[in-house]
């Protein structure tokens, strides 16, 4: 697709044959994730995160399909019906621990993803549509998981649906109206629950179809890689499979460890107990969280807890509750933007030494913001929540164009395989050289 | 274009931020936070030994049985558990027979079959334990104004929750001096009871195990002392929360023994796939 050294698709056997000249399925594929793409040889274990990603939204598919056959959504029967599911349905524990956690597991591997992104600078040209496609799956996700946490009609359910649609609230004028057409009512119920499941089935569809343009738009230039350094011929590049699908399967194995140690030994680990004490309007929990993976952004959301008024007067601009609710829009808005906000040409942090400490510190940030937004409104959690935001902002919008500006950025190697025979100290030189070595690459066919 | 209006909207959230800081700042040096009764007495639940901690921890079923008696003879006037059906006794040892007359001691809500009416007949396996009132407001009128809540998932509605049972069920006492002298307004009300492990240290519900043999065990169980029987209703509402959690750690074992020989078959696969490519 991408290089002109690209393998072709030749069908082994007729019946493929018969298909691919009918319906050039096989060749898609193998063109997409078979021994058509070229890949840069050196991905680290960080380039595994995006087909993680994609088993982790499958995992969700198939879990969510089949939860979806036994539960009613209903607000007089969803929390009875969770339950059933949980003690009468065959392996529905298994099902609703396994879609429960696999929310988690999927917003932890995209987190990996986007941090992946932001340090090796996959957001640049030519791969900005990439990014782009990406914060929208970002987004859809974010929807997703909000209105799915709602289904089982607990505590946290509720009054999650409250304060989340209670943002739109804070629009002036229409922002009322907007929460109860949001809702289907003044307060979350049946409506709001029917019509949240309703989206909860369809989003994830939309997700999928916006991964396959993202897939898409990621084969016109083909993988990035940790030097940043674009491919420049046939040595720096080996088919995806069966090379990537072979560490792609190592990495999967070990990401199914972890996920069910959690699923089947701490379930409720990540979870809040209040979600299994049935809803109820009359009664508000102490401390109204969201689930984990929202924590940075609800601690954007509460951060801002002073009025934008002109001094001395009284006179309000902008309510606290509104600057809130705008920061924790633009926090994610911000990534649409980032592609033209760092001008710098070198891609890769690792030949960035000044971006690199600032990320290091973005990370450690959004890992504060996380604590605080898990952490009850008190200080002095509010007060570090500022700083922390602050910084957040500060490092997309202020830092990275100066950082461009003011930074030398280190040697870059004069092409993948330099690098990779640099690290490996020219052991494997002979072998680098293409059709020398025991790799696939094709002499004839460019 | 888009740096100088990124610069902008950065510098105003950023600039809002530390001014809102240094607003709260100021607040919290000058004005001392003022302590409560709740933030200093509170206190987290005493940890057990629990036979079904851990991942291989399993139930042990004449604890259940047990705790079961505590709930029938203790608990259950007030508090129902209406996700568990009759039928799911099975997993703590009781056979057929026993759980058919376990159901037939229960009345169970239903509908006349000749005239229609609401009536009520005798519990079958099939049937769901059933609620002890009719709806909310018969609880609150039966009980001081609060609900009892259900206790088929207490022990998951509550952070620990089998330790938080057990210290709950165990931890009534006098309100202490100092207590008071420090918090003169928190005196416990009419009708409450102190808890120092209940969330705001007054209760609705009386001390529901006062004595020591309150519940008599049968032959070869361990001695029914107050901490003994709040031990064993504990485990018991682990069960009714998590029922099928034996069949979650088996399952959760084979699964890990087979992942990680794959892990071990897929990490061998790719070092031998990549074995002449530097990388």
């Amino acid at each position: 697709m991408s290089f002109p050294w690209a393998e072709h698709y030749a069908p082994k056997n007729p019946v493929m044959k018969w298909v691919d000249e009918r319906l050039p399925l096989p060749r898609l594929v193998y063109n997409a994730v078979g021994a058509g793409y070229p890949v840069p040889r050196n991905l680290n274990y960080f380039w595994n995160f995006g087909v993680l990603a994609g088993v982790a939204l499958t995992i969700q598919l198939v879990t969510g399909i089949v939860l979806a056959m036994h539960f009613a959504a209903n607000a007089g029967v969803a929390f009875d019906s969770v339950e059933h599911i949980m003690r009468d349905v065959n392996w529905g524990w298994l099902l609703r621990y396994a879609h429960a956690n696999g929310a988690s597991f999927f917003f932890i591997i995209v987190y990996i993803h986007i941090f992946r992104g932001l340090y090796f600078g996959s957001y640049k040209a030519p791969r900005e549509m990439v990014w782009l496609l990406g914060v929208v799956i970002f987004l859809l996700m974010m929807a997703t998981a909000f209105m799915g946490y709602v289904l089982p009609w607990g505590q946290m359910s509720f009054w999650g649906a409250q304060v989340i649609t209670g943002l739109f609230a804070a629009i002036p004028i229409v922002g009322e109206p907007i929460q109860t057409w949001l809702l289907g009512g003044f307060a979350p119920g049946n409506a709001a629950l029917n019509r949240f499941f309703s989206l909860h089935y369809l989003l994830p569809f939309v997700i999928a179809g916006v991964i396959v343009l993202h897939i898409w738009a990621l084969h016109i230039p083909g993988s990035s890689n940790p030097t940043g350094v674009e491919v420049k011929g046939p040595q720096d590049t080996v088919p995806f499979h069966p090379y990537y699908t072979a560490k792609d399967g190592f990495g999967l194995a070990i990401f199914l460890l972890i996920f069910a140690a959690v699923v089947f030994f701490a379930p409720n680990a990540l979870g809040h107990p209040d979600n299994y004490i049935p809803a109820n309007p009359m009664s508000t929990p102490a401390h109204i969280v969201p689930e984990w993976y929202f924590w940075p952004f609800y601690a954007i959301l509460r951060a801002f807890t002073m009025d934008l008024a002109i001094p001395f007067t009284g006179i309000v601009i902008i309510p606290a509750k509104l600057l809130g609710v705008l920061a924790m829009f633009a926090s994610i808005l911000l990534l649409f933007f980032l592609s033209w906000i760092d001008t710098s040409p070198v891609r890769s942090g690792n030949y960035r030494p000044l971006f690199k400490k600032f990320f290091l510190l973005l990370v450690l940030d959004v890992l504060v913001l996380g604590y605080c937004g898990g952490a009850p409104a008190e200080e002095p959690y509010v007060m570090i929540s500022q700083i922390a935001a602050a910084y957040y902002f500060a490092h997309f919008l202020i830092i990275l164009p100066l950082i461009c500006i003011y930074e030398k950025p280190s040697a870059l190697p004069g092409s993948i395989t330099e690098a990779v025979l640099a690290k490996s100290k020219f052991k494997g030189e002979r072998d680098a050289l293409p059709g020398t070595g025991s790799d696939l690459q094709p002499t004839g066919q460019a | 274009m888009v740096r100088i209006l990124g610069a902008l909207v950065g510098i105003f959230f950023s600039g809002m931020l530390l001014l809102t800081f240094l607003n709260g700042l100021v607040a919290f040096v000058s004005t001392p936070s003022t302590p409560t009764a709740e933030s200093e007495f509170h206190e987290h639940p005493r940890q057990v030994a629990w036979s079904f901690n851990g991942p291989f921890g399993h139930y042990d079923k004449a604890q259940l049985q047990r705790g079961f008696q505590v709930y029938s003879e203790v608990c259950a006037a007030c508090h129902s558990i209406h996700q568990v059906a009759f039928r799911s006794l099975a997993d703590l040892g009781y056979n057929e027979a026993e759980i058919k007359a376990i159901a037939k001691a229960r009345q169970v809500p239903d509908v006349d079959p000749k005239t229609g009416e609401a009536t009520t007949r005798e519990g079958v396996p099939a049937d769901r334990f059933p609620l002890v009132y009719a709806n909310d407001v018969a609880a609150r009128a039966a009980n001081n104004n609060a609900i009892p809540p259900d206790l088929s998932l207490i022990t998951k509605a509550r952070h620990d929750g089998a330790n938080y049972v057990h210290s709950l069920l165990t931890g009534y006492r006098d309100q202490p001096a100092e207590l008071l002298r420090k918090f003169p307004d928190a005196k416990t009300g009419e009708g409450l009871h102190y808890n120092p492990y209940f969330a705001n240290l007054n209760l609705a519900m009386a001390p529901p195990l006062t004595a020591d043999g309150q519940v008599t065990y049968g032959e070869g169980q361990p001695n029914p002392t107050v901490d003994q029987m709040a031990k064993d209703v504990a485990a018991f509402l682990t069960w009714t929360a998590e029922p099928k959690m034996e069949a979650r750690k088996s399952t959760g074992l084979a699964v890990i023994i087979f992942l990680l020989f794959a892990s071990v078959l897929a990490y061998m696969s790719y070092q031998s796939i990549w074995a002449n490519k530097e990388h």
